[in-house]
């Protein structure tokens, strides 16, 4: 079917890998998506506090450099479990921005425009629409939270040594399981609101209140009496017991939620998601 | 060239297909087998047409029964049968800040294609509908006639053997209505690909198609090959007359036709073939009956589908 003929022929030519064929989507997404300059810079900006850490890990390891700056090894902050936290903490405030940005037209968009029968009239099925969706925030926030943070961690054994990556090593762990918490949460959160509500500010405003409203009903349960299962509703305290315990900060008493409840709430609001993913996800909704 | 085994094997066989939403049943037990190279569905609306196709889709599963197309189950094998088929959907389908090469190319990529072949496959089709120089304009720019043949271009891209339009002459004007009349017939007379083409159109789909299914309230009312219809279709003449004797009748039966007579002046002669009809003037003018009125007509798509209806 050359241009200049004008007739209709059969492909003829290989076909890709079924199993990678939901990369497609993030390829087109990042495409759209990095044409804007202003996504450009924020993407590098989220840069900023890798490269800040990765300069004090350096400092650390460099006497002749502290000299220069004047200040004294004792006074730099140690590279342990609380300093990767940390960082882990600012990148997923991070990608939570990018979350929003990026997150609520996600299927909003298809919905809106009936392209779910275009998709899944191909051979692409549900599950991997929903993949291919996913991988789009999941590729991205990746590269925002853990893979500076594991980069972080190897340049610090380098310097360090075979002993303190032995000694460390569930830092990596905890870098790479807790980042992961992360994204999965904040993916399917964001998704199964961008199934359900077509407004692209309404989705955004439903994310920030999935965070931010639960937190002062679950203070007001615990107010008046006295537990601390209101905090069950609050998926930001289930993910910050996850994180804490991943990076051994803080016991288990001292917390709003336990570890355990902390996975648990993870798990309950992935189901919820996931199920409100299937509920949307259809190429024609039936109405019996 | 056309591949040899699809002409011999059913393109769809409907093995008492059953589809229930709730409580109310959409397609009710259907049975048929189809063997043409264009298909047309058609049915009032709310036949069920468009629930055959999605599905044949998978997007529906059956309550009971089964179909196959070329032979492959839609229940086990339904990834298969979509790599095979491309599909125009009814309503306004597209993806939103995309312009229609990109559109395109995403829906290749997503049927197979590598990335380089989706996009030059892109531009062929979109060449080949007639959308070559609008082709990097956003798809929400386009109208309504543009949009038609967007989705054909994404349904026809990946060079599929089974092509379902879902009323792809809707909304369009008359060029625009001849043009996508025009593509679909090119498609099927390439011999690459099989069309399955619903409407309630009859002339489009007379227009189109070789083989019929008719449906009617989920049910097969009929299945008609519509090129045997056309070879084996005896052609009429309707004949109002004035001063016509039954020597005028003996007459005209004497030139083999076979004919009907209604209140006396009124004749429905089937023609045979090689008939010459001014033989039909020349008697009149010898016995002084005057032909009022003369029309010539073959047994229609619309006979066949108002019989249909009717059972």
């Amino acid at each position: 079917m050359a241009v200049y003929e004008h007739s209709y022929k059969p492909y003829e030519g290989e076909l890709t890998s079924a199993r990678t064929r939901f990369l497609v989507l993030p390829r087109y997404a990042y495409q759209d998506l990095f044409k804007y300059k202003l996504f450009t810079a924020l993407f590098v900006a989220s840069y900023v506090a890798p490269l800040i850490f990765g300069i004090l890990i350096y400092l650390h390891h460099n006497s002749s450099a502290l000299a220069i700056f004047n200040i004294n090894a004792a006074d730099v902050v140690p590279i342990n479990g609380v300093f990767f936290f940390v960082l882990a903490n600012i990148q997923t405030t991070m990608a939570f921005i990018f979350t929003v940005i990026i997150g609520p037209v996600l299927i909003s968009r298809d919905l809106a425009n009936n392209a779910l029968p275009l998709y899944l009239s191909r051979p692409f099925t549900r599950v991997e629409y929903v993949i291919g969706k996913m991988s789009v925030l999941m590729i991205l926030l990746s590269l925002i939270i853990w893979v500076p943070g594991m980069l972080l961690f190897i340049f610090q054994s380098y310097l360090e040594g075979g002993s303190w990556l032995v000694e460390n090593w569930w830092i990596a762990k905890a870098i790479m399981v807790g980042g992961m918490v992360w994204i999965m949460a904040l993916t399917l959160l964001v998704l199964a609101l961008s199934a359900w509500i077509k407004w692209r500010t309404a989705a955004s405003a439903a994310l920030f209140a999935t965070f931010i409203i639960p937190a002062p009903i679950g203070f007001a349960i615990q107010g008046i009496f006295n537990t601390t299962v209101g905090h069950l509703l609050n998926i930001s305290i289930a993910l910050e017991a996850i994180m804490r315990s991943l990076f051994r900060y803080g016991s288990d008493d001292n917390r709003l939620l336990t570890t355990s409840q902390g996975w648990m709430v993870f798990a309950v609001y992935c189901a919820i998601c996931l199920l409100m993913l299937s509920r949307r996800v259809r190429a024609y909704e039936v109405i019996s | 060239m056309p591949d040899e085994n699809t002409n011999k094997q059913p393109v769809i066989e409907l093995d008492k297909l059953r589809i229930v939403f709730g409580k109310r049943p959409i397609l009710q037990d259907i049975e048929g087998s189809l063997h043409g190279r264009c298909i047309g569905l058609l049915g009032p609306n709310g036949a069920g047409k468009t629930t055959l196709i999605h599905t044949l889709l998978g997007f529906h599963k059956p309550s009971s029964g089964t179909a196959r197309i070329f032979g492959m189950d839609i229940l086990t094998r339904a990834r298969d049968i979509r790599t095979l088929i491309g599909y125009m959907p009814e309503r306004d389908a597209f993806i939103s800040n995309m312009n229609c090469v990109h559109f395109v190319r995403l829906m290749a990529e997503l049927s197979g294609l590598p990335s380089e072949a989706a996009l030059e496959r892109a531009h062929e089709a979109l060449f080949y509908v007639g959308l070559g120089e609008a082709r990097y304009r956003e798809l929400g720019t386009y109208s309504l006639g543009m949009k038609q043949m967007a989705k054909l271009a994404q349904s026809i891209v990946h060079g599929p053997r089974l092509i379902c339009l879902d009323e792809p002459t809707n909304g369009l004007d008359p060029p625009a209505r001849k043009r996508m009349l025009e593509l679909i017939r090119e498609i099927r007379d390439s011999g690459n690909s099989h069309i399955v083409f619903s409407s309630h159109l009859l002339r489009d789909v007379e227009e189109c198609c070789d083989e019929v299914l008719i449906l009617k309230d989920g049910r097969i009312a009929a299945i008609c090959d519509l090129e045997e219809e056309r070879r084996a279709n005896r052609s009429f003449i309707e004949m109002e007359t004035r001063n016509a004797t039954p020597e005028f009748a003996e007459a005209i039966a004497s030139l083999g036709c076979e004919y009907a007579v209604s209140g006396s002046q009124r004749f429905k002669l089937i023609m045979q073939d090689g008939m010459d009809v001014r033989n039909i003037y020349r008697i009149a003018s010898e016995r002084n009956v005057q032909i009022r009125k003369m029309n010539y007509k073959r047994d229609s798509l619309e006979d066949i589908f108002l019989k249909a209806m009717e059972q």
